[in-house]
């Protein structure tokens, strides 16, 4: 990806996902704390003062900071309820902790000079992966056999069933795909977009239009980590329903 | 996990993405991450939040409740003044209407008495002028004779006093 720059700039827009050991060394042992430690760990902090220091006092008319707290659990669980009823409810701490983690790990992501760990498919794809273990073992366990319906689309002719069931199975393996590398491919694009229009700053003559393209470019990626973040979440609640009602 | 990658090995060239020797480590402390994440929000954070909205929804069905209830002491309050006016009204016109009998009493009874001494009066004046009446006539008889007298001896008669009394007063009845 990386242009053979040989005069001006080093052009390099992947340069800003490479991993590295945070205390020198070379070697990058599974346990090595890394970039991705420490913007994890910040990750923790962050989502530690935002859902629980913020609501310490328990105020019954709560301050910003509460309230923010306040609207995030209330979306999410919503959401829950809404999508995947009642009986789902017992999945919202799950379904929150991915919330709170991507969101968070998007918005950091946009700190000038910061690691934004939900670009890598390896994070992304163990939450899809996570989700679709998840979804099939529940589904299994609650429904037995019957969860195989879900493939069986009892309310088409009977003669289309078997090419249908043949299209669901498939689109039930390619979700965890779709799932993972639609939050990855985000988070990378815009912030490669970014990088790219800031490579062009090196010249004086585009400089300016380059500072309009990544304000502009900013803004937009400020959308899209909320969105993407949702995204994730309303889908792993789609995926759960199935787990829950598998019935068509 | 078992072959330590160099750092920044295809850091050009290819999408750091897809370098499979960061995955161990990345995995690892998404694990890590995900499963802290997980026990502050399920232990800590939204067992909190779940109940403060709880309370507030419980203050807030409480505070409307007390509202209903004042409300509802309004009215019969309301009520119970709207009452006492009534009664005070009936009560006045029940003072009004004994005070209005007594001066009737009253009334009447003066008028009574002014009627009895307007008749006392009354009669005592017919007597008086009946009297003066009475004492007209007889002046009226008195001078009737003399004149009768004094014309007959103008006359050259010869004056009975008996026959012109008796002459004028039969006249006078007539």
């Amino acid at each position: 990806m990386a242009g053979e720059a040989t005069s001006g700039p080093t052009f390099e827009p992947m340069h800003q996902f490479g991993i590295h050991p945070l205390f020198g060394g070379d070697t990058l042992h599974w346990y090595t704390i890394s970039n991705v430690t420490l913007w994890m760990g910040v990750a923790v902090i962050l989502a530690t003062l935002l859902m629980v220091i913020s609501t310490r006092r328990r105020a019954l008319v709560p301050g910003r900071s509460q309230s923010i707290a306040e609207i995030l659990y209330s979306f999410v669980h919503d959401m829950v309820v809404d999508i995947t009823g009642h009986d789902g409810v017992k999945f919202f701490p799950y379904v929150m902790t991915l919330f709170t983690f991507i969101l968070i790990s998007n918005y950091m992501g946009l700190i000038p000079g910061a690691f934004t760990t939900t670009s890598h498919i390896a994070v992304t794809a163990v939450m899809a992966m996570a989700v679709f273990l998840t979804v099939t073992v529940v589904g299994f366990v609650l429904n037995g056999v019957s969860f195989l319906g879900l493939f069986w689309v009892s309310s088409a002719p009977l003669v289309l069933r078997p090419i249908l069931a043949v299209i669901e199975l498939m689109s039930y393996f390619v979700r965890p795909m779709s799932h993972s590398i639609r939050l990855a491919g985000n988070m990378m694009a815009g912030h490669t977009v970014i990088n790219v229009f800031a490579t062009f700053g090196f010249y004086a003559i585009i400089a300016p239009l380059s500072v309009l393209g990544i304000a502009a470019m900013y803004g937009f990626e400020l959308l899209v980590c909320a969105i993407q973040a949702y995204v994730f979440t309303i889908l792993t609640c789609v995926y759960l329903r199935d787990a829950l009602h598998p019935s068509h | 996990m078992a072959t330590p990658a160099t750092t920044e090995a295809a850091s050009s060239g290819t999408m750091p993405q897809l370098d499979f020797s960061t995955f161990p480590n990345q995995i690892f402390w998404l694990v890590v991450t995900l499963v802290v994440i997980y026990l502050v929000l399920s232990r800590i954070g939204l067992p909190r939040i779940a109940g403060i909205l709880a309370e507030r929804r419980g203050t807030i069905s409480g505070d409307l409740a007390a509202a209903e209830e004042l409300k509802q002491k309004a009215v019969a309050a309301e009520k119970s003044y709207q009452d006492a006016l009534v009664q005070a009204r009936a009560e006045g016109a029940k003072i009004i209407a004994a005070a209005k009998a007594e001066i009737q009493k009253g009334l009447d009874a003066a008028t009574a008495k002014a009627d009895a001494q307007i008749a006392a009066k009354a009669a005592e004046s017919e007597g008086r002028i009946a009297e003066i009446k009475a004492g007209a006539m007889d002046a009226v008889a008195e001078v009737a004779k003399d004149t009768a007298g004094a014309l007959v001896t103008a006359l050259g008669g010869q004056a009975d006093a008996k026959a012109i009394s008796a002459a004028v007063s039969a006249r006078m009845k007539g």
